[in-house]
């Protein structure tokens, strides 16, 4: 039913409406231009068609609710102008004095509502300010502390607050290692996994595995630390030598952060090489490529923006991961660059410092938050680089 | 070498005596093919011969499985894990669905250029190159690229943007660089599947003349939908229609003049004259 | 045979381009490099399930076996005219009771409850607690048990003479029944579940009306164009990508510590001296509900996207007004998507530790919490401080726990794909 059809119904309906009615039409046809035809707009005229005169108030009250539609689904200015007109050339044409009041009124009870949900959705702001504020004043007050200064944060290596040691090198340090072997494991792995699925697998090999994937992205962090613990220490000590592998390192919570980001990678992944449009496969094929070729010559590089946001998505996870380096790297924080020695993450000393007892505006107190605000700006500078790629390098295909 | 006929011109064949008894030589052999979905036979039958260094053009109503046909020619339908192709399509004597032989190799000789434009998200200069180097192409690529966009009528339009975006071409230009990019591999025939469909009028004109230059060197077949633009370009004409299972089989294939002026099958006149489909 | 034999017959301006057999080395050649990349890219996907599987093993694995066990007295000691321990009357349990532990120990537990009021079972436990007291040496994981029988008994009798060893499931009902305790034999779990539960609920209270609300926002209110609309939009897309550990610092600067006279019942009157610093339920779960907010927020705008424009013309086209069409039309369609999402992002929440342990999760409590001030503890931090201990058996318990808590989102998230099956069915028969 398009537009036309409506104003037909509307002159069957009667005449007066006849003006206003096409002039609805026209807003439809507006609409509907501007949305593109793929929203499905349809204007309703089929329940009109078929029902007596006096539901022409009905249809006076369309026109009116017609603003809102537009409003809320794409940019209104354009929509005012022919709206109003709408509502004007009704009532000229109506002549003397309106039979029915079309006026917009206060609707007290919807301002209301619109006004509630929209605090709903400022509590992610609200969320976000407070984040920034809790960490930007601990810190501070971490910074005013006379022994500390941001020379020796970033200086020092050797992280012992009750001795007015303050250098953070050696929590950065063990956080990127774990990190780094977390990504040796997880990239290559989920990327793989990704291209198999999405250009080897077919529709039912598919439907089987990706849920399995979804059960390793469900389990609790908690879960992999205990297995990082009991399962991959001794396994790496097995294969390693005791000697060489203490019983808390940061190899065995590396590898496993690897294993719990591997679905992150590969589902991401597989998004992106999936979006990539099956004319470019065929015509690669058409070219005489190879499956293999057409998947890493043709589909991953188109594919690449989505990739990339994956893998830095991927590292943030793994430098914001808590538990299982809490439980398998090691407690106490240790300048090492040995992966198989004991060192402390970032968020391990967080966990380890603020399980215990602590004492507000403490040193320790205050400390944490500020290594919790170099987490936070690292995690954080690393999403919005991604969203940046996507943003920036997607092909726009049709 | 010229492959020699090994059958008959059928009786029920519309290809006319006087082609099939000719001399030239036959680009594409179908015998008896028949292309299935799952259960469902999308087309039955197929037997032409298309002439080598000829325009063929496949029209029919559409669903008739004119595009099923053309993918057959270079297996592309073998990317459709439910397709089953049945009979033989022989190149060069050669059935390109033995078990022997390579879909690969089959591609890289049967071109193709698609309904849509479909450049690959690389610059001009690497989505000519790029088929040539994984088909291990040896020597000059500057030389190489610029005499597939030559070949193309593309040159002069893009050879101070090289290593521009080619999604930054318009429609028929990016069609003229996919059809430079078949070429580059150096194909025998070149399939196309309506290859101007989605042009405005000027750029079909454009491919319909670079598709008259090609013809020369390759053997061209052409889907498409527009039956003018059959008469204007082809040599050959196949034509296909729909039975009632909705299953797609060549109805008359012979010289474009004499299914346009005179053709020996009803359902083909209709077709023409526009009566149906 | 080549296809190609005509090659240079047809083209003469070809040359370079490889043929003949040349050419057809080479296809043979990329056809293997293909084969050989479709095997490790299966290989990187069976890798995957083998860590799952080694994972799941490894639980199952701690959470049965044989344990060696030395008790103080042997029960078979306590046996009283050969009739075994657990067959005895009440009164002789008391009577044994009496002649092993201090008359003081007594008096307190008549204070606790008076002998005459407790059932035999109870009596026997704490037969078994104070005068048995079995105490565990070794434990072996179910693999060494089944298949090494031979070598764990001769290792136990090696090491540990005199101890009793026998095969224990550390999962049983009275696991999941039982409150904590510092003896691993005795612990069970109930608090931590308790906990989690009234942790989860108070985040769904406050997480699903205010993400559903957001939802409904962005999606049907907000003008895309406008400078706060976006900020909402790019800041949830952010906090999703937060380390849930920074929720846990925010939870414990605004929910311990700043709102500390709400959070600790304080200004209802109700919270005793132990919560009055905010460590409790309502902060635990205010946190959480924040963790899982964006979750909820991106799902349920996912799902209202995909309820069909013309459901909402129908209804304007009617004379509603839009929280019309919103709740009567746009919501209903849309709930199936928002329970599934809720229901994981739920499943997320029950799986946090890292933030819980930083608002001040109790390292032990052996009463269940009573209401959204108590002190609590959840499963995952049960799980957290028993994998902490050095002690073998305290990992068992740990794996024990795991399995309960994989059960628990094992149900939650088949239940979701159930909801979502249900709905979808629901809509086509519609």
């Amino acid at each position: 039913m398009g537009p036309k059809s409506r104003v037909s119904a509307c002159k069957k309906e009667t005449g007066r409406w006849q003006k206003a009615g096409e002039e609805a039409a026209r807003n439809w046809e507006l609409l509907t231009a501007n949305r593109g035809e793929s929203l499905g707009l349809r204007p309703a005229t089929q329940t009109f068609a078929g029902l007596p005169a006096e539901v022409t108030k009905e249809q006076g009250e369309i026109m009116t609710q017609s603003a809102p539609v537009a409003e809320a689904a794409i940019s209104a200015e354009s929509m005012r102008g022919p709206v109003a007109g709408a509502e004007s050339t009704g009532e000229t044409v109506l002549g003397g004095g309106p039979k029915y009041d079309l006026r917009r009124r206060p609707r007290v009870a919807e301002s209301l509502i619109q006004g509630f949900l929209f605090l709903c959705g400022a509590i992610s702001i609200l969320t976000t300010l407070g984040i920034v504020y809790v960490l930007g004043r601990e810190s501070l007050l971490f910074f005013a502390n006379e022994e500390v200064n941001l020379l020796k944060f970033f200086g020092g290596t050797e992280w012992q607050p009750a001795i007015s040691r303050f250098g953070i090198w050696p929590l950065v340090t063990a956080t990127l290692m774990a990190s780094l072997i977390a990504m040796a494991v997880a990239l290559p792995m989920g990327l793989c996994i990704a291209i198999y699925l999405s250009e080897y697998a077919g529709q039912r090999t598919r439907s089987v595995l990706k849920p399995i994937l979804e059960v390793l992205a469900g389990i609790p962090t908690v879960v992999y630390g205990y297995f990082a613990l009991t399962f991959m220490t001794p396994f790496l000590r097995g294969i390693l030598g005791r000697d060489i592998v203490e019983i808390y390192n940061t190899a065995s919570a590396g590898i496993v952060i690897g294993i719990l980001v591997i679905p992150l990678v590969s589902s991401m992944s597989e998004d992106a090489l999936s979006a990539v449009p099956g004319s470019l496969r065929q015509a690669s094929y058409g070219l005489g490529a190879t499956r293999l070729e057409t998947a890493v010559r043709i589909v991953l590089p188109a594919a690449l923006s989505g990739v990339a946001a994956a893998f830095i998505v991927a590292i943030s996870r793994a430098i914001g991961e808590t538990m299982i380096v809490a439980i398998a790297a090691g407690a106490g924080p240790n300048f090492t660059f040995s992966p198989f020695r004991a060192a402390e993450t970032m968020t391990g000393h967080i966990v380890r410092i603020s399980g215990g007892d602590l004492s507000y505006d403490s040193i320790d107190y205050n400390s944490i938050f500020a290594i919790g605000l170099l987490l936070f700006l690292m995690t954080l500078s690393l999403n919005i680089l991604s969203q940046w790629i996507v943003r920036r390098f997607r092909e726009e295909y049709e | 070498m010229t492959v020699a006929l090994e059958r008959p011109a059928q009786t029920q064949s519309s290809q006319s005596a006087a082609y099939a008894n000719g001399t030239g030589s036959f680009a594409i052999e179908a015998g008896g093919m028949g292309v299935y979905y799952g259960n469902f036979c999308a087309v039955r039958d197929v037997d032409m011969r298309v002439p080598t260094n000829k325009i063929t053009a496949i029209i029919g109503p559409s669903g008739c499985g004119k595009s099923t046909v053309l993918r057959c020619f270079n297996r592309m339908n073998d990317l459709i894990n439910s397709a089953r192709i049945e009979g033989e399509v022989l190149f060069q004597g050669q059935n390109i669905y033995d078990d022997s032989v390579d879909p690969v190799e089959v591609r890289r000789r049967i071109g193709m250029v698609f309904q849509k434009a479909n450049p690959f998200p690389k610059t001009i200069y690497e989505n000519v190159a790029w088929g040539t180097r994984i088909n291990g192409f040896r020597g000059d690529m500057d030389e190489m690229v610029e005499k597939a966009l030559r070949s193309a009528a593309l040159w002069d339009e893009v050879k101070d943007k090289l290593q521009q975006s080619a999604l930054g071409l318009s429609g028929g230009q990016q069609q003229r660089l996919c059809i430079a990019r078949a070429i580059a591999v150096e194909p025998e025939i070149i399939l196309m599947d309506e290859p101007a469909s989605a042009l405005d009028p000027i750029a079909t004109l454009r491919i319909e003349d670079l598709m008259k230059e090609l013809s020369e060197k390759y053997t061209i077949i052409v889907v498409t939908h527009n039956m003018q633009q059959a008469a204007r370009i082809s040599d050959f004409t196949a034509f296909f229609s729909v039975d009632e299972y909705r299953t797609g089989n060549l109805i008359e294939f012979d010289e474009t003049e004499k299914i346009f002026t005179n053709p020996s099958q009803k359902s083909t006149e209709d077709y023409i004259t526009g009566r149906f489909g | 045979m080549a296809l190609d034999q005509r090659q240079t017959a047809t083209q003469p301006a070809g040359g370079l381009m490889p043929s003949g057999p040349a050419y057809r080395e080479q296809v043979v050649t990329r056809q293997r490099r293909g084969r050989r990349w479709a095997i490790i890219f299966q290989a990187a996907m069976l890798s995957g399930i083998i860590a799952l599987c080694a994972l799941l093993f490894n639980i199952l694995n701690q959470s049965f076996g044989y344990v060696a066990i030395i008790n103080n007295i042997d029960p078979a000691e306590l046996a009283i005219d050969g009739v075994p321990l657990d067959e005895l009357t009440k009164d002789q349990l008391v009577g044994i009771l009496e002649a092993n532990v201090s008359a003081g120990l007594m008096r307190r537990y008549e204070h606790d409850m008076p002998f005459a009021q407790r059932t035999s079972e109870n009596v026997h436990e704490l037969i078994l607690e104070r005068v048995v007291e079995p105490q565990v040496q070794a434990t072996w994981g179910l693999f060494e048990s089944v298949f090494a029988r031979g070598s764990v008994f001769a290792e136990a009798e090696e090491r540990f003479p005199g101890s009793d060893v026998y095969f224990r499931s550390w999962l049983t009902t009275s696991f999941i029944s039982k409150s904590q305790s510092s003896e691993p034999l005795r612990a069970g779990v109930r608090t931590a579940i308790f906990g989690s539960l009234w942790v989860v609920a108070i985040t769904i209270l406050f997480s699903f009306p205010i993400g559903v609300g957001a939802a409904i926002y962005l999606e049907e209110y907000a003008h895309k164009e406008r400078l706060i609309n976006r900020l909402i939009q790019t800041n949830i897309n952010n906090l999703a990508g937060v380390p849930s550990i920074i929720y846990g610092m925010l939870g414990l600067a605004i929910f311990v510590r700043i709102l500390e006279v709400f959070t600790s019942g304080a200004f209802l009157g109700i919270g005793d001296q132990s919560t009055a610093n905010g460590r409790t339920i309502i902060s635990a779960g205010l946190t959480l509900g924040l963790l899982i907010l964006p979750l909820i927020i991106i799902n349920g705008q996912e799902a209202i996207r995909a309820v069909p424009n013309s459901l909402r013309q129908a209804g304007f086209g009617l004379g509603a007004t839009h929280w019309q069409v919103i709740w009567h039309h746009v919501l209903p369609s849309a709930m199936p998507g928002i329970l599934t999402g809720t229901i994981l992002a739920i499943s997320r929440a029950i799986g946090e530790t890292a933030p819980l342990v930083v608002v001040g999760a109790s390292t032990f409590i052996a009463l269940d919490p009573s209401g959204p001030f108590s002190k609590f503890t959840v499963l995952p931090i049960q799980i957290y401080q028993w994998t902490s201990r050095p002690q073998d058996e305290f990992r068992n318990l740990a794996a024990a726990a795991i399995l309960v808590l994989l059960v628990l989102l094992l149900t939650m998230n088949a239940s979701a794909v159930l909801l979502r099956n249900h709905f979808d069915r629901g809509q086509a028969n519609a």
